[in-house]
């Protein structure tokens, strides 16, 4: 039986987590709303970090096993910050059969890291989609949230020196 | 709000709209926005200005017209339509308002790819504007619910629709009215109404586009059934990849709720239904309803056994109605126009129409809404417009990882849900992607059971090992390294999947390489045998990497 009805202290005093608090009021701080808070959550901070996880488990009252399973469970929740820009490749089949392999390939080549992971300057975050539904303009490409339709590797290259160019 | 009021609206909009001699309608759905269509909208506006037309020339932002691949498309009437539009070119369409259409962007509408679809799902896509519930109930919106919620019953609306024969357009097609009434006899005291947009299936983009170029219609459907099975709250389960399907759902529940056609005491009757939106986050076993009413509930999206089935026992234990967008979407026509109007298209077991995403090696690409019982043939070369650069038909894909691939013998065979399942494959929510000679269908296998393998939830063992060591084998094959046994053990497997699997993912993951191994034996000898791919993909990707 839960005794303990006091309002757990946020991971930091960061006001963002006000917001996070609002999803929560609004549900009524019940369990069923551990993925909408999550999402929030992410919204708000850009990744689930371990404190993050641990407040919400505690607000929502539920097991931390179970937000960090939910949060592991499901694509779209990342628990690492991704770069100063992102890229995310379509893999989904149209961009896969028209030659989203081998933009992946090429950019694999190029930044020298893996899918989901990040350049060691903290630059350049590569990630990959199931689909983004943008089937009839494949291969599908988003840079920083901006959707760009029959991409070729030389767009791309050239998008990237322009990430890189900027920086330095 | 009474039939009067809402008569009211829709005379005052198409008042407001008739003052207009032109109008200017621009593609904003997500095909089109990532082409820039903002922008040629924002030029359109400033034009307009410019010339102070603003009395003569309305620009409307509306939904997909279909011809993605060609964006952004402007239309200004009827059987006018621009194609590849970008900002530098307002001046010459609102020049071309008066006179002739301008030659160098023109888009024919004359062609089989309009000609011969049948719109009733999109039927506003390309009209309505999403953003603004008038412009909806300008174009008979509304009208359905209005009728049902004053003359008829919820057991006449659930007559009209098994009537219409109509059925789950999710994939399995499972007969909408007998799902309805199954709902509507459960017991309880309180029921849930639950949309499935979380469209997981790569390669299609249907309910992407619905949702994005008229959102009402859903919401008018999810209302009409929660009245015909006595619900009084729904969900919507869209995609968090959809950042403007789920802002214009937003819009769309605000406004309704606004005009009293949503929230308590409807239209002045006892029916209350609110609706709120889940955002999926990126597991395709979502889409299959017990995981996906675990998801709702803000669990990890595990399948569970059935039954109980979710019409009895669903959402917090409630009778709960699960249908896909692209039902919902369906409601309000066969409402208005009747069951035996539905009922009239379409073959025999497959009534109405279905929506496609065509993709791949296709020349128009896009959406498509077609009758059922169209051949492959007549979507693939009279409205796709066959394959580009000269190249030969090799496949078409349907039903995403759960479906399989058909090969040109199977193009004149009727697309319905039983000709689909007896060749192999399955309906599928609509995903059609189109292969030519540069596919190699062993690679496909591997790609969709790489997919599977990702997307298993790990409940149950033959979905969860099952798939891990299928995509080992199919490796195996694509890099020429398999015997003979390993064949054989990849149909041992493929049989064991499909009998002993939890929920559809693992029984339905088998399907792209059954298919394969039935109508391309050739490639997969190819690989096993001589140790080569026909196709030259096998080992490029590794070759490509390695320079």
């Amino acid at each position: 039986m839960i005794t303990d009805f006091s309002k757990p202290a946020p991971p930091s005093s960061d006001k963002r987590w006000r917001l996070v608090d609002a999803t929560m009021r609004r549900l009524g701080h019940h369990s069923r709303g551990l993925i909408v808070t999550l999402h929030t959550v992410q919204e708000t901070f850009g990744y689930l970090d371990e404190g993050a996880l641990r407040y919400v488990a505690i607000s929502l009252r539920v097991p931390f096993s179970r937000a960090y399973g939910v949060a592991t469970f499901y694509h779209f929740f990342t628990l690492k910050p991704a770069g100063e820009h992102t890229c995310v490749v379509c893999m989904g089949t149209a961009c896969y059969i028209k030659g989203a392999p081998q933009l992946l390939s090429a950019l694999q080549h190029d930044l020298d890291i893996k899918p989901g992971e990040t350049t060691p300057d903290n630059k350049v975050s590569l990630l990959t989609a199931r689909c983004l539904g943008s089937c009839g303009l494949a291969p599908a490409v988003v840079y920083d949230n901006e959707v760009a339709g029959k991409v070729g590797t030389s767009d791309l290259r050239q998008r990237l020196a322009k990430w890189t160019a900027n920086v330095s | 709000m009474s039939p009067e009021d809402l008569e009211q609206i829709a005379e005052d909009q198409r008042a407001a709209q008739g003052q207009f001699t032109h109008q200017v309608n621009v593609c904003v759905a997500a095909g089109c926005m990532s082409c820039q269509s903002q922008s040629v909208k924002e030029a359109i506006d400033k034009e307009i200005v410019r010339r102070g037309w603003e009395k003569k020339c309305q620009s409307k932002g509306t939904g997909c017209v279909g011809l993605c691949s060609e964006g952004p498309l402007v239309s200004t009437g009827p059987g006018t339509l621009y194609q590849h539009v970008t900002a530098n070119d307002a001046g010459e369409i609102l020049d071309a308002l008066d006179g002739q259409p301008g030659s160098r962007l023109i888009c024919r509408t004359d062609v089989p790819f309009f000609q011969r679809q049948k719109k009733i799902v999109l039927e506003n896509s390309g009209i309505v504007d999403p953003e603004h519930i008038e412009d909806y109930i300008g174009s008979a919106g509304y009208g359905a619910l209005i009728r049902v919620l004053t003359d008829m019953t919820p057991s006449e609306v659930i007559q009209e629709v098994v009537k219409s024969g109509l059925r789950g357009r999710g994939g399995a097609g499972y007969p909408t009215g007998l799902k309805w009434s199954t709902v509507s006899k459960a017991v309880g005291v309180q029921k849930y109404v639950i949309c499935n947009a979380d469209e997981g299936d790569p390669g299609a983009f249907m309910d992407r586009s619905v949702l994005e170029s008229d959102p009402h219609r859903v919401l008018e459907g999810m209302l009409i059934a929660a009245y015909a099975v006595g619900a009084s709250e729904g969900f919507i389960y869209v995609r968090a990849e959809y950042p403007l399907a789920i802002k214009r759902l937003r819009t769309a529940i605000r406004q309704a709720e606004r005009m009293g056609l949503m929230g308590t005491s409807i239209c002045g009757t006892r029916f209350s239904f609110r609706v709120d939106l889940r955002l999926g986050a990126g597991a395709f076993v979502c889409g299959e309803e017990t995981a996906l009413i675990a998801s709702v509930e803000g669990k990890r999206g595990t399948p569970r056994p059935r039954p109980p089935y979710p019409a009895q026992e669903g959402l917090f234990g409630a009778p709960t109605l699960i249908n896909n967008v692209e039902t919902f979407a369906n409601i309000p026509p066969i409402v208005r126009n009747g069951g035996d109007w539905y009922a009239q298209i379409g073959t025999e077991k497959s009534k109405g129409t279905k929506v496609f995403a065509l993709a791949g090696r296709i020349m128009n690409t896009g959406l498509v809404e077609v009758p059922m019982g169209i051949t492959l043939r007549e979507i693939v070369f009279d409205i796709g417009g066959g394959i580009p650069d000269s190249r030969q038909f090799k496949a078409v894909q349907t039903g995403g990882p759960s479906g399989g691939c058909l090969p040109a013998e199977y193009l004149d065979m009727p697309v319905d849900y039983e000709s689909l399942a007896k060749a192999g494959s399955i309906m599928g929510s609509g995903g059609m992607i189109v292969m030519d000679e540069t596919s190699c269908m062993v690679d496909v296998a591997k790609y969709f059971m790489d997919f599977c393998m990702t997307e298993s939830c790990g409940k149950c063992i033959p979905c969860r090992v099952g798939t891990y060591h299928m995509n080992g084998l199919l490796e195996k094959i694509t890099n020429r390294t398999a015997g003979q046994q390993d064949i054989a053990m990849l149909e041992e497997l493929c049989d064991l999947l499909k009998h002993t699997s939890l929920c559809g993912l693992g029984q339905s993951a088998p399907n792209p390489v059954v298919s394969t191994l039935r109508y391309f034996a050739d490639e997969y000898k190819a690989h096993v045998e001589e140790k080569r791919c026909p196709a030259g993909v096998c080992g490029s990707h590794a070759a490509e990497q390695a320079s």
